[in-house]
């Protein structure tokens, strides 16, 4: 087995529905995995699950060789897990530089009585700047959030999972709300990071870049799996372009139980 | 001599509010309680000294105990945030005076009088309390800087997103805890043997709500601010009868205007002044 994250039947309930449908998937060491599907189709729950954000009542995350769906997110987190969250949450106190050298400090915040006992950030803020540089935002290191566009944050907000070094990055709609040229450079970057090493999971609307970039697709639709392989045999599914495109008005209820 | 007694109940009082100020404006934790950790402190130095204990042990005892309850308290205020928490801790702000009141080794409604005199005299007293207040001013200084102030002002912002940056939140929060009650508990220690008398009262809701005004008067988190606003209040009802009389009155006025005028407390207006001065300076 040399899936660095595998995900085996997990099953979410938000009161009578169902989110995600023993939904599994493997995402192999060195991966870039794009995580496709319409809206409300179950990618933001699946990550959340990953993450620890949503407890799944039924099935098992494992991230290289450790059981982690029980534990809580920070344990995960220093565990291997990168997170960059759909809607951006930059710390709003802190500038664009002290966000990411606080994630990138995380060998210091893992104790409460270390972290008291070291104030230099010398180190964290050079690699602050040096990733912010990386996802090409440098110009914005020292502006505070209230300051920044939406495109800048998204990169903060990259930038600041990569700080903690992860074995796997989940990326969920990065390239939402940049404009096509951010978008593709954005896309580059991972790219780049993937080719050093990186493990990606990329959830995206923007089917071009996903297309671009990613080498292995898997697609959900109403909390269910209906895809997973080869992004272009994945696109080629009948099921996939049903669900995922959109079938003709007429009849697209049957045509999805019929591919069902 | 006044001012000798001025001093010593500014210190002890900056202590105190530096306390709170370590849970809420660090931390970003609420409480209504904070009153109770400074009368565990009070009462389990009082008890230690008047039963023939020295005084000196009594500070880090005073410490202990209080640094104790707090635990317990942060550990049961996990679960909850924000307004919950509020509610939470004002409820054992009432837990610990109701408690009091009904316990004979406490002294119930009496309180316990007759705390020994720790004998170094008045000046003495005066410097040990302004020494350990200028320590505590030092170190939350030095804390707010440290990788753990970095951590606690993620918690206070964000908590799940410090959680997705891996900091283990709940540990956190209860250092904050641990840490600014032991030091409302040598605060509550130099109180007693500085009045030599406690008594259930002085540990109630309306303490908890005057010493939760001091850091917001300050600016929360604002580690001058609440020094300087702590300084101020904790003596103006000494120097003026009116305010005495009058604390509440004006303690509610105090609170409105900050919240609605400068939330950011005295730490942002002086900011603001600053900023003006400096601005003039360079136009002129």
């Amino acid at each position: 087995m040399d899936a660095l994250l595998s995900i085996t039947g997990v099953s979410v309930r938000f009161g009578g529905v169902n989110a995600l449908a023993d939904v599994g998937f493997d995402v192999p060491q060195g991966a870039l995995l794009g995580l496709i599907g319409p809206n409300g189709a179950g990618k933001t729950t699946m990550m959340r699950a990953v993450t620890g954000m949503v407890r799944p009542q039924a099935g098992s995350i494992v991230l290289d060789g450790v059981e982690i769906s029980r534990l809580p997110t920070h344990r995960r987190v220093r565990l291997g897990l990168g997170l960059s969250q759909q809607i951006v949450r930059p710390f709003a106190g802190m500038t664009a530089a002290e966000n990411v050298a606080l994630a990138a400090g995380y060998a210091k915040t893992a104790d409460p009585l270390r972290a008291l006992a070291t104030a230099s950030r010398d180190a964290e803020r050079e690699r602050a700047r040096t990733l912010l540089d990386l996802v090409g935002i440098a110009d914005a290191a020292d502006a505070l959030p209230a300051e920044l566009p939406l495109g800048y944050l998204k990169r903060v907000e990259v930038a600041r999972a990569l700080a903690l070094d992860p074995k796997v990055l989940l990326l969920d709609e990065p390239l939402a709300g940049l404009n096509t040229g951010e978008a593709a450079r954005l896309a580059d970057t991972v790219v780049d990071l993937n080719r050093q090493g990186t493990t990606v999971v990329l959830i995206e609307h923007n089917l071009s870049e996903v297309m671009r970039v990613c080498r292995h697709l898997v697609v959900l639709d109403n909390g269910r799996k209906i895809g997973d392989g080869d992004p272009a045999e994945v696109m080629a599914d009948p099921a996939v372009r049903d669900a995922y495109l959109g079938a003709p008005k007429e009849g697209s209820g049957e045509a999805r139980h019929a591919a069902a | 001599m006044y001012e000798i007694s001025l001093l010593t109940v500014m210190s002890f009082s900056v202590i105190f509010a530096l306390s709170l100020n370590l849970i809420t404006g660090f931390c970003g934790q609420i409480s209504l309680g904070h009153a109770a950790f400074y009368g565990i402190g009070a009462y389990s130095a009082a008890l230690f000294t008047t039963d023939g204990g020295s005084f000196w042990l009594a500070l880090p005892l005073a410490m202990a105990v209080a640094g104790f309850f707090g635990f317990i308290v942060g550990f049961a205020s996990l679960r909850v945030r924000h307004d919950f928490l509020a509610i939470t801790t004002m409820g054992v702000g009432f837990l610990f005076t109701g408690f009091v009141r009904q316990q004979d080794f406490l002294g119930g409604e009496e309180g316990i009088a007759g705390i020994p005199d720790p004998g170094i005299g008045q000046i003495p007293y005066m410097l040990l309390c302004a020494a350990l207040a200028t320590a505590v001013i030092a170190f939350s200084l030095y804390l707010k800087r440290s990788w753990m102030g970095h951590a606690f002002d993620a918690i206070a912002t964000d908590e799940d997103t410090a959680r997705t940056l891996g900091i283990d939140v709940a540990r956190y929060k209860l250092t904050a805890f641990v840490f600014g009650t032991a030091l409302a508990g040598l605060a509550g220690a130099l109180f007693a043997h500085y009045v030599k008398f406690v008594e259930v009262e002085s540990f109630d809701f309306i303490e908890s709500i005057s010493v939760l005004a001091m850091v917001i008067v300050g600016g929360i988190g604002s580690v001058w601010g609440v020094v300087v606003a702590a300084a101020f209040l904790s003596v103006l009802p000494l120097l003026l009868q009116v305010f005495a009389d009058f604390k509440l009155l004006i303690y509610g006025v105090l609170l409105f205007t900050v919240m609605y005028f400068a939330p950011g407390g005295i730490d942002s207006l002086m900011r603001m002044l600053w900023r003006r001065i400096s601005g003039r300076r360079t136009a002129g």
